[in-house]
C-alpha cells in the first residue's frame, strides 16, 4: 500500500516538475508548480513526518503559490515564445542530467543503509510535538537566526518597494 | 480491517447526505433570517414556510443551460469549481461531532477520522480553496471576474494570517493539534471551555472576523461586490458550477463554525455535567417548541397556520421524545450540543450580513495587516506569557 502510494505520488510529483518546465504558459507552469509540492507533502506523510507535510501545503502550496498565481494575473501575462535552442546544451543536456540524478542516487545508497529510518542529524519523528522540541532546544540558535533574517529581508523589501514609489 | 472499512464508509455516507442537506437548507435559513430582519416573509410560496424552495433551487440549477463562454481557458475554467467544492468538503472529514459511541456493537468515534495535525490540516485544505477563486477569476477572461480572483486571493492571504494566530492561542492553552482532544480537555463545565477558561474573548472575536473574511462574507465580500464586480470570480459561471462555488462558500462557512466550536465553545460538551441535568435542556426546549406550534395552530392568526403549524409541532414533541430514550442519548445529546453551537455562529454569519454594510477594499486591508494581526500577535503573547507562568 505505501509503496504504491509512494510510486503514484512520486511518479506525480516528477511528472508535473517536467510540466513546470515545459509548459509555455507560467499559469500553467504555477499550476504544475502546486501539484509538485501537494505530492511532495504525500511523500513526507508516507515518511512520518507529518507536520512538515501540513506546514509543505500551507506555507509553499498555500502561501507562496497563491502569491505566484498573483502576480502572474496581475501582471496578466501571456505565453512565452519559444526560445532559440543552444546546440551544446540540446547535445549535452540529458546525459548530464542522467548522471547527476545516478551520484546523487549512488551516494545516498552508500551513506543510508536501506533499512534506516528517516532522519536529520539525530532527529527522527516527524510530529509537531517533536519538531517544536527541536526547534526550540536543539536548533534554537539556527532558529533565531532564520527568523531574524527573514526579519531583514520583509524590512529590506518594504524599503525597496518604498523607493520605487517615490 | 474490513469493519473498519465498512463503518467509515458508512460514516461518510451520512456525514455527506447530512451536510448536502444542510448546506441546501442553511440557503433556506439564511434568507428567511435576513427576510425577517428586514420585516418581509422570505421564500413562502414553495411548500409551507418555503421549506421546499431549496428542492426548487436545486432543481432550477441542474436543469439551466451550461454556458462555457468560447472565450475562457477551457481546462481551468472547468477545473476551478471542483477545487473550490472539493477543498471546501474536505474539511469536514476530521471535525469531531461527538464522543465514541455504540453502534450494534462497534465502538467508534462521531467523527471521520481523528488525525493529531487535524488543526493543521484544515488550515491547509482552507489555504488551497484560494485556488478555486482564484483560478476561476483568472480563467474567466474577463476583466470583472479577473479583478473579483485578485481582491478574493489577497484578501484571503491577509487574513489566513491573524486567522492561524487566533487559533493557535487556544492551542497553546489545550497543548494538542488533535480536535478531538481539543474538545475533550475542555469538558465539565461553561468555565472550562477555551473561551472562558484561558480568557481567549480576543482571539474570539479575532477569529471570528478573520473568518469573515475568510469565506468571503458581509462584510468582506469584496470579491463579489455586485454594484462594482457585477458578481467578481463567479460572473462567467452558470447552471451547477456556479451552484457550486454557492456550495463551496457555504461550506466554508459551516467549517470556521464548527471550528469556532471546537476551539473555543467547547465542541459537543454540554454547559454544564449531565448529573445537574443538562440532558434535558433539549428535551425541553423542543417540547416547549412543540406545545407553541400547536397552540398558534390551535388559536391561527392566518388561516393557513391552522394546517401547518400543528404538523411542525407534532414533529417537534416526537424529537423530544427521542431525546428521552436512553439508547440514543449518548449519541444525540452531544450532537445537540455540537449543532446548537455551530448553528449559533452561522446565525452570526446571517444576522451580520443584514446588518452591516460592506467594507472599502483599502480599509478592508488595512484592517487586517493593522488591527487584526497585530492584535492577534499581543494576545499570542499574553496568552504565551501567561501559560509560562502560571502552568
Amino acid at each position: 500500500m505505501e509503496l504504491i502510494l509512494f510510486l503514484v505520488f512520486a511518479g506525480i510529483a516528477v511528472a508535473a516538475a517536467i510540466n513546470v518546465v515545459v509548459q509555455r504558459h507560467p499559469i500553467s507552469s504555477a499550476i504544475s508548480l502546486i501539484a509538485v509540492m501537494g505530492s511532495l507533502a504525500v511523500l513526507y506523510l508516507l515518511l512520518g513526518a507529518e507536520f512538515i507535510a501540513a506546514a509543505q501545503v500551507i506555507v509553499y502550496a498555500g502561501a507562496i503559490m497563491v502569491l505566484f498565481i498573483f502576480v502572474i494575473m496581475l501582471l496578466n501575462a501571456g505565453g512565452e515564445t519559444k526560445p532559440g535552442r543552444s546546440f551544446i546544451a540540446s547535445l549535452l543536456g540529458v546525459p548530464v542530467l542522467v548522471a547527476l540524478l545516478a551520484l546523487l542516487a549512488f551516494f545516498t545508497a552508500r551513506i543510508y543503509p536501506r533499512d534506516t529510518e528517516v532522519h536529520f542529524g539525530g532527529f527522527r519523528g516527524g510530529t509537531a510535538q517533536a519538531v517544536g522540541r527541536a526547534l526550540f532546544t536543539t536548533y534554537l540558535l539556527p532558529f533565531e537566526i532564520t527568523s531574524i533574517l527573514i526579519l531583514i529581508a520583509i524590512v529590506g523589501a518594504v524599503v525597496l518597494a518604498r523607493k520605487e514609489l517615490e | 480491517m474490513d469493519s473498519f472499512i465498512v463503518i467509515s464508509l458508512i460514516k461518510i455516507f451520512v456525514v455527506f447526505g447530512a451536510l448536502m442537506t444542510i448546506l441546501a437548507y442553511l440557503q433556506w435559513v439564511e434568507r428567511k433570517v435576513i427576510a425577517h430582519i428586514q420585516v418581509r416573509p422570505g421564500p413562502y410560496r414553495v411548500g409551507p414556510h418555503g421549506l421546499l424552495q431549496p428542492l426548487a433551487d436545486v432543481i432550477k440549477l441542474i436543469t439551466k443551460e451550461d454556458l462555457v463562454p468560447p472565450y475562457v481557458n477551457k481546462v481551468l475554467y472547468l477545473a476551478a469549481p471542483f477545487l473550490a467544492i472539493t477543498m471546501a468538503l474536505l474539511s469536514i472529514s476530521v471535525i469531531p461531532f461527538g464522543p465514541k459511541i455504540q453502534v450494534a456493537g462497534y465502538a467508534t468515534y462521531m467523527q471521520l477520522t481523528d488525525l493529531n495535525f487535524g488543526v493543521l490540516l484544515i488550515l491547509a485544505v482552507s489555504s488551497m480553496g484560494v485556488y478555486g477563486i482564484a483560478l476561476a477569476g483568472w480563467s474567466s477572461n474577463n476583466k470583472y471576474a479577473l479583478l473579483g480572483g485578485l481582491r478574493s486571493s489577497a484578501q484571503m492571504i491577509s487574513y489566513e494570517l491573524p486567522l492561524s494566530l487566533a487559533i493557535a492561542a487556544p492551542l497553546l492553552i489545550s497543548n494538542t493539534l488533535s480536535l478531538r482532544k481539543l474538545v475533550e480537555v475542555q469538558d465539565g463545565w461553561l468555565w472550562n471551555w477555551n473561551l472562558f477558561h484561558g480568557f481567549q474573548y480576543v482571539s474570539f472575536i479575532v477569529f471570528i472576523i478573520a473568518a469573515f473574511a475568510e469565506t468571503n462574507r458581509v462584510p468582506f465580500d469584496l470579491p463579489e461586490a455586485e454594484n462594482e464586480l457585477v458578481a467578481g470570480f463567479h460572473t462567467e459561471y452558470s447552471s451547477m458550477k456556479f451552484a457550486s462555488f454557492f456550495m463551496a462558500e457555504y461550506a466554508n462557512m459551516v467549517t470556521v463554525s464548527c471550528m469556532a466550536t471546537l476551539l473555543f465553545l467547547g465542541g459537543w460538551v454540554a454547559p454544564w455535567p449531565a448529573k445537574y441535568g443538562s440532558g434535558y435542556v433539549p428535551v425541553a426546549i423542543f417540547a416547549v417548541a412543540g406545545v407553541i406550534a400547536i397552540w398558534r395552530g390551535l388559536n391561527p392568526r392566518r388561516k393557513r397556520d391552522r394546517f401547518t403549524f400543528p404538523p411542525f409541532g407534532v414533529v417537534f414533541i416526537v424529537v423530544a421524545a427521542v431525546f428521552l430514550v436512553p439508547l440514543v442519548q449518548s449519541a444525540l445529546l452531544p450532537l445537540f450540543w455540537f449543532c446548537a453551537k455551530t448553528g449559533a455562529i452561522l446565525f452570526l454569519f446571517m444576522w451580520i450580513r443584514g446588518t452591516l454594510p460592506r467594507f472599502r477594499y483599502d480599509q478592508l486591508m488595512g484592517f487586517a495587516w493593522k488591527v487584526l494581526f497585530p492584535v492577534a500577535m499581543l494576545n499570542l503573547l499574553a496568552t504565551g506569557l501567561a501559560i509560562a507562568l502560571f502552568s
